[in-house]
């Protein structure tokens, strides 16, 4: 490979541990869930289910610093929505890579999502992730919703959190594959380790 | 390679970080479950309670019976050492008559059923009327033996069977709760009249002696009836009882089975699922025939655990399986098959591999079992019995006690319960169940004559019941709500034992709830492994055309 590239900071210390933290958590909790779920056996259902609480409000925790995180430096922009070149990088997802074609975005300190990106991650922050969260604290409370004053059904609020982490294994499938996919095939995770990005340059 | 470097330290933050906050969450659970473990329950408990030590401690009492001149005067009849308490114990006959173990029944107000041991039928010996003799031998009473037992007579309030603390007063098994006064052998068992004076000198407050001695023969056998309660209860290990061992809190029966004015608390015709009351205080209503009582709603320190008690009784995780101290409880009897005799005429009584009773030409066949995993249904409490009144349906199994309860019943809760099932005779004409004359010397008798039809004439005769003349047998089932033979904590169920398949699951036919592990929805879980094995073969796709495209582009 002989081109050139630029290096750029997109990822900061903070959403670096952020990053590989939630991935962590979010990896356990699916893997212990799905043994409450009764899919396999792993630690046994109690344990899994101590295990399953602990890690969660270990989630918690560190989504109310991200948000925190998120609104002082004013991060959350990079997750507004745009369609602009959204299909640009639709195509070069679905014909262009496979032609060597460039990619049509440029990440840049201002900008380090593509549109795809937004959208995804959007969707990730806003839905996938408050669904997972209230529906699994509703789960954990199931016994205080009488005294709360809470009218929910147990089946279907079990039904929403699983459906999320069902969500959330596809998710991670094709969100690991992406990686994949810079200039080099572990280009972006050490983006995300080092917070420096290798961009080719024009 | 200084950016390598920095690379690995800011790499190493991420575990380090993770493990603190687990670590800490972990750390704070432990913390809690040590300082429960002194719960004031297992202070109670401390072995050298002298209260609850065996009858060879020192009496606390303020009176010493041997010292009570009344009680020296030779007793000629057992009655007249009734009287002699009396004399002091004004009050006592009388209380006792009004209860349940004197008078055998009982208006339950939630079903307005008139229930005990007189009027109910049940699925082992059937029913007590017209066989009064031989069940009477554990009436808190003397010499009701037919139904003109005249219940006011205050002198045949049997005293002794509950206060003996010497063990050598025992009533004969055929004498309609009376002791023998000769020596007189039953079944090749000898029984020697009581010393009256020596029993009479050394009461004392009830044991589980005392209680055992009915309750653990309940069904006319050990362990036969209830499968919680059976003879091994007098000394059980701690691993059968944690209560009732020696090495455990050495309880007798009324440290749970508390009592005002002899009214015992824990009767099974009404039950509680759980108290309403739940630690029972001073001042509180002296009921201390529910694990709450003593142990509150919340007794666990993992709060998970505590999340159940408002759906699932203590009893249910607590005691994993009933007769496990060595005593086979019944499982099944067919009274069907009663009256069939070895080749040379004799009764024919047989065992099965383990050497439990698996039949009788006096009562049929049985199943006899030991070790036994409960059942468990919702229960709040209230059974209502299938009289001889009651119209049943014989197209289907008689439940004799439907028990009452469902998820939504906030009463109820998961209940663990000993099913006997079995059949027994029935009138198909006027599809009533019927009552049996079974015991006694007269030509109708079953176990005299072993003829049903005049049997069951004479049984439904005494009772001034109508029977058709036609009898036939009909399939019954009788829930026995499991109490007893609490295990160790470390014996206690796990949470799988439940929350697993429900095939596997020990509630898995229990309806009207969501139980994770338990219960799922088979569309999603199609629906997210279908996409979860789509993406990724998506990726395989998308890599391979990236890989052939890579290739052709060089
Ligand atoms: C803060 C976030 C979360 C909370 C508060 C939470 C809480 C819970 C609770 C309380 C249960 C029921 C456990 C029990 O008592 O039996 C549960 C089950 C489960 N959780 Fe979570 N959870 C969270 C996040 C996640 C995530 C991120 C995943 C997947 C990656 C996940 C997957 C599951 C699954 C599959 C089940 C089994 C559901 C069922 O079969 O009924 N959870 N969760």
């Amino acid at each position: 490979m002989t081109t050139a590239t630029i290096r750029v900071y997109l990822f900061k210390g903070f959403e670096r541990l952020w990053h590989w933290t939630q991935a962590l958590l979010i990896i356990l909790l699916g893997i212990t869930g799905f043994e409450i779920h009764n899919s396999y056996h792993l630690f046994g259902y109690q344990k899994a289910v101590m295990l399953h609480n602990t890690l969660a409000w270990a989630l918690i925790a560190l989504i109310v610093f991200a948000i925190f995180w998120h609104l002082t430096t004013g991060e959350w922009r990079q997750y507004v929505p745009t369609t602009e070149r959204l299909s640009a990088v639709a195509h070069y997802y679905a014909v262009g890579i496979f032609k060597n074609e460039k990619h049509p975005f440029k990440e840049s300190e201002a900008s380090k999502l593509n549109p795809l990106q937004r959208f995804t991650y959007l969707g990730f922050k806003i839905l996938i992730i408050p669904v997972q969260v209230t529906t699994g604290l509703l789960y954990m409370y199931y016994n205080h919703w009488h005294e709360w004053g809470i009218f929910a059904r147990l089946d279907l609020t079990a039904l929403l959190h699983t459906a999320g982490a069902f969500a959330l294994i596809s998710f991670f499938i094709v969100h690991v594959y992406m990686t994949t996919t810079g200039h080099t095939p572990l280009a972006h995770i050490k983006a995300m380790i080092t917070g420096w990005e290798e961009i080719e340059a024009d | 390679m200084p950016q390598r470097k920095t690379l690995l330290k800011q790499l190493l933050i991420i575990p380090v970080l993770l493990v603190v906050v687990v670590g800490l969450l972990m750390a704070k659970q432990v913390q809690v479950s040590r300082a429960a473990d002194a719960s004031p329950v297992a202070l109670v408990a401390a072995e050298d309670n002298p209260a609850q030590q065996g009858d060879d401690e020192v009496s606390h009492s303020t009176a010493d019976h041997t010292k009570f001149e009344v009680l020296q005067q030779p007793f000629e009849t057992v009655q007249d050492v009734t009287n002699a308490c009396l004399s002091c114990h004004t009050e006592a006959a009388d209380q006792v008559m009004h209860t349940i173990h004197w008078t055998w029944e009982k208006h339950v107000p939630d079903t307005d059923q008139t229930l005990g041991k007189k009027d109910i039928i049940n699925n082992f010996c059937i029913s007590i009327q017209s066989n009064e003799p031989r069940c009477t031998s554990c009436h808190a009473g003397y010499g009701w033996k037919d139904k003109t037992f005249d219940f006011t007579v205050q002198q045949n309030v049997d005293c002794l069977v509950c206060h003996d603390t010497t063990g050598t007063y025992k009533k004969f098994p055929t004498a309609a709760g009376l002791p023998v006064y000769e020596p007189t052998e039953f079944n090749g068992k000898m029984f020697n009249p009581p010393d009256l004076n020596e029993v009479a000198q050394n009461v004392g407050h009830s044991s589980r002696n005392n209680c055992g001695a009915c309750h653990f023969y309940g069904g006319g056998g050990d362990g036969v009836k209830h499968g919680d309660l059976d003879s091994s209860l007098k000394v059980p290990d701690k691993s059968l009882d944690v209560h009732m061992s020696p090495d455990g809190a050495n309880f007798q029966c009324s440290d749970c089975h508390t009592a005002n004015s002899h009214e015992i608390a824990g009767s099974r015709l009404r039950m509680l699922s759980q108290s309403d009351t739940h630690y029972d205080l001073p001042n509180d209503d002296h009921n201390r025939a529910t694990c709450e009582s003593c142990h509150g709603i919340t007794p666990h320190s993992n709060p998970k655990i505590n999340d159940h008690t408002d759906k699932v009784a203590c009893q249910t995780c607590h005691i994993p399986e009933y007769a496990r101290g060595g005593v086979p409880t019944k499982m099944e009897w067919y009274w069907k098959d009663a009256g069939q005799f070895n080749d040379d005429g004799s009764i024919k009584s047989t065992v099965d591999e383990q050497g439990f009773p698996n039949y009788n030409t006096l009562k049929g066949s049985f199943v006899d079992e030991v070790n036994v995993k409960p059942e468990y249904y919702w229960f709040n409490g209230v059974i209502r019995y299938t009289l001889a009144t009651d119209k049943i349906d014989d197209t289907k199994p008689v439940e004799i006690n439907p028990i009452d309860g469902s998820y939504d019943d906030p009463n109820a809760r998961i209940y663990p319960f000993k099913v006997h099932r079995g059949n027994q005779p029935y009138d198909p004409v006027n599809k009533t169940l019927v009552i049996p004359h079974l015991f006694g010397k007269d030509d109708t008798a079953y176990w005299k004559n072993f003829d049903w039809g005049k049997s069951i004439q004479a049984g439904m005769d005494y009772a001034g019941l109508p029977y058709s003349g036609q009898y036939d047998f009909v399939d019954t089932e009788m829930y026995w709500p499991i109490t007893h033979m609490v295990a160790p904590k470390e014996d206690a169920l796990a949470c799988d034992s439940c929350h697993t398949d429900k095939t596997q699951s020990r509630v898995g036919s229990l309806e009207g709830f969501y139980m994770p592990a338990r219960d799922h929805n088979n569309i999603l879980d199609l629906l997210g492994w279908l996409a979860a094995a789509g993406s990724l073969l998506g990726v395989v796709v998308h890599s391979s055309l990236r890989i052939f495209g890579s290739k052709k582009g060089r």
